[in-house]
């Protein structure tokens, strides 16, 4: 790797625990650092909390934080391989259904678990959500891509235009979800369409982590290919890939890691975007080095988008979706209409 | 030895290549020609292992090439297209880097930077090499093009003839570069290597073709030495046209005069 690389990840790692602290020291309440340290003792030791700051910290302040880093990284990385599959850079998974599709999966779980069966919702457990919101995404993924693929060619704006359709239906299948769930469910559903880590748990950040950590290793086993992807094709055929096994792949790999965080967290719109586009432009589009360091931006931009949610507005919160969205849909048009410039030239 | 044994390929019901049998031999540089629609572009897409829905055999060096895995075909299988546009910003010398992937794991090696270099020079790259692909022009992409697929058959494999394809490469360029390309594939060649080219001109598939193939309506009506088979009324059955042939002053090679 080149010092100036290696330089840069660095630098972001960084930056990055920087803001985690932050994060972690920042909110309704403080935290001081002494704080923090012997909390986690006591976490440990399996002793209770001693003071309120330290259980806030242990109990909500701790996995909100580590769970919107995950999130954010698993947006990048999704985008990052969005982008090289279709070889396209105003792709993302909130655009093309996937996200859409998870939270619709498990909006259907919220509100109608009280009619399921109970050995049902044994046998699956806390994985239901997760599961359908899989299954949601998938599905709306690839709906989405055999929709917009014309025999072998796939056109960016057919693409785009399925994926809007796709998430109309998908946020309307929300809504009616909404409309038939009882009081509490159709608030949790309610919080999906913008994105929330107010509900985060210990529960979730593992699901997530794990998810993320599996999905990264493979995303990263698969860098090489997608490089040779981006030739076409039919050059990656030339050049040994195996182009329909890659796309699979790749496919899969990204619905896991974003159906999941969907799931939990909700729909994050604009991630997959903006970092690959910023990345690219400061590292180049090596995807050996463009997912680790996605990995890393991910984390760092949510969370700050995350403490902007917190602080705003304190002591009410703003839906993070929010942030994104103002940030990330002028990024968004002007991709759209550099790229348009670029396919005329 | 690359050998076609009775090719059938249709689409729908329609036949594209109809029952061609044919050998190529190593060291010679083999130029197809053929009006449009000819099959001639279908026809080395198949030899070179890229369409596989074909009656027929295709034999490389006696091996059924659907029986090749297409990780192995690609370290002495090389393949040009007409034009290859980039999505992303890379460096020239990353594009060209790309033709070294089916040789490394992880990291490219000393002897891929080497081959890049080298490859960057013989295409007279090397001032471009730290440009942007997205910023060139037409005909520098193709040049650029060029460099990658000849690194990836850059070194002739022990046990293995390695196999060029050009498939229309010439399209983008200008009269120098029409005739740099085919002098580099030229150079390139020795007897360990079997080069098929498609080509539009005429002329310039007689001075390069030490074997012409003319194609018409998915077959294959007259091969050998472009001396020996041009003539007036072959011209006349492939492409509809009324020529003179007048030869070269300097190559005495035929030159067509439409």
């Amino acid at each position: 790797m080149a010092p100036k690389s290696s330089l840069f990840f660095i630098v972001l790692t960084a930056l990055l625990i920087v803001m985690l602290l932050i994060a972690i020291a920042f909110g309704a309440v403080s935290i001081l650092p002494s704080e923090m340290w012997s909390a986690l003792k006591h976490g440990f030791t399996g002793k209770e909390p001693a003071t309120i700051y330290e259980s806030v910290f242990i109990q909500l302040r701790l996995p909100r934080v580590l769970l919107c880093a995950i999130t954010g990284a698993i947006l990048a990385v999704s985008g990052v391989l969005m982008q090289g599959l279709f070889r396209n850079p105003v792709v993302e998974p909130g655009l093309v259904g996937t996200s859409a599709g998870a939270a619709f999966g498990a909006s259907i779980v919220f509100s109608l678990s009280p009619f399921m069966s109970p050995s049902f919702k044994s046998v699956l457990g806390p994985f239901m959500v997760p599961l359908f919101a899989f299954v949601g995404g998938l599905v709306a993924t690839y709906l989405v891509y055999s929709i917009a693929k014309d025999k072998k060619h796939i056109s960016i704006l057919s693409l785009l235009l399925v994926g809007m359709a796709m998430n109309a239906i998908g946020l309307s299948g929300v809504g009616l979800m909404t409309y038939i769930a009882r009081d509490p469910q159709a608030r949790s559903i309610t919080f999906w369409n913008l994105g929330t880590f107010s509900g985060a748990n210990w529960f979730q950040v593992f699901v997530t982590g794990i998810m993320a950590v599996v999905c990264f290793w493979l995303a990263q086993r698969q860098a090489k290919k997608l490089n040779v992807l981006l030739l076409g094709d039919q050059e990656a055929g030339h050049l040994g890939v195996d182009v329909k096994k890659l796309k699979t792949n790749i496919l899969i790999l990204n619905t896991a890691m974003v159906s999941v965080a969907t799931a939990f967290v909700g729909v994050i719109a604009f991630m997959g975007l903006i970092v690959p586009h910023v990345l690219r432009l400061l590292i180049g589009s090596d995807h050996k080095k463009l997912i680790p360091a996605s990995i890393l931006m991910g984390a760092l931009l949510l969370t700050i988008a995350d403490v902007g949610a917190r602080l705003l507005l304190a002591p009410a919160e703003l839906p993070i979706g929010i942030i994104t969205s103002i940030v990330g849909a002028p990024l968004y048009i002007f991709l759209l209409k550099k790229f348009q410039l670029n396919q005329t030239n | 030895m690359l050998e076609v044994q009775n090719l059938q390929y249709q689409i729908g019901k329609q036949a594209i290549l109809n029952d061609i049998s044919v050998q190529f031999q190593p060291g010679l540089c083999h130029l197809i020609v053929g009006p449009n629609g000819s099959g001639k572009s279908t026809f080395i897409k198949i030899v070179s292992a890229e369409i596989e829905a074909y009656q027929g055999k295709v034999l490389y060096q006696g091996k059924d090439a659907k029986k090749i895995t297409k990780q192995n075909l690609s370290q002495y299988r090389a393949v040009l297209s007409q034009h290859t546009e980039l999505s992303f910003p890379m460096r020239v010398d990353e594009v060209v880097m790309l033709g070294r992937n089916p040789h490394f794991e992880i990291a490219p090696s000393k002897k891929d930077n080497q081959i890049v270099q080298d490859a960057l020079d013989l295409l007279s790259l090397q001032n471009l090499a730290g440009r942007n692909y997205q910023t060139l022009s037409g005909g520098e992409k193709q040049r650029v093009q060029y460099a990658r697929v000849l690194t990836q058959i850059w070194e002739t494999p022990q046990e293995e003839l390695r196999y060029l394809f050009l498939d229309e490469p010439l399209n983008n360029l200008d009269v120098y570069y029409q005739q740099q390309f085919l002098s580099i594939a030229q150079s390139f060649m020795n007897d360990a290597t079997i080069l098929i080219g498609v080509v539009h001109d005429i002329n310039i598939a007689i001075r390069y073709a030490q074997q012409l193939y003319c194609f018409l309506n998915g077959k294959i009506v007259a091969q050998g030495v472009p001396e020996t088979i041009v003539q007036p009324a072959l011209l006349k059955q492939v492409f509809d046209i009324d020529t003179s042939i007048v030869n070269h002053p300097q190559t005495g090679k035929p030159i067509i005069i439409f």
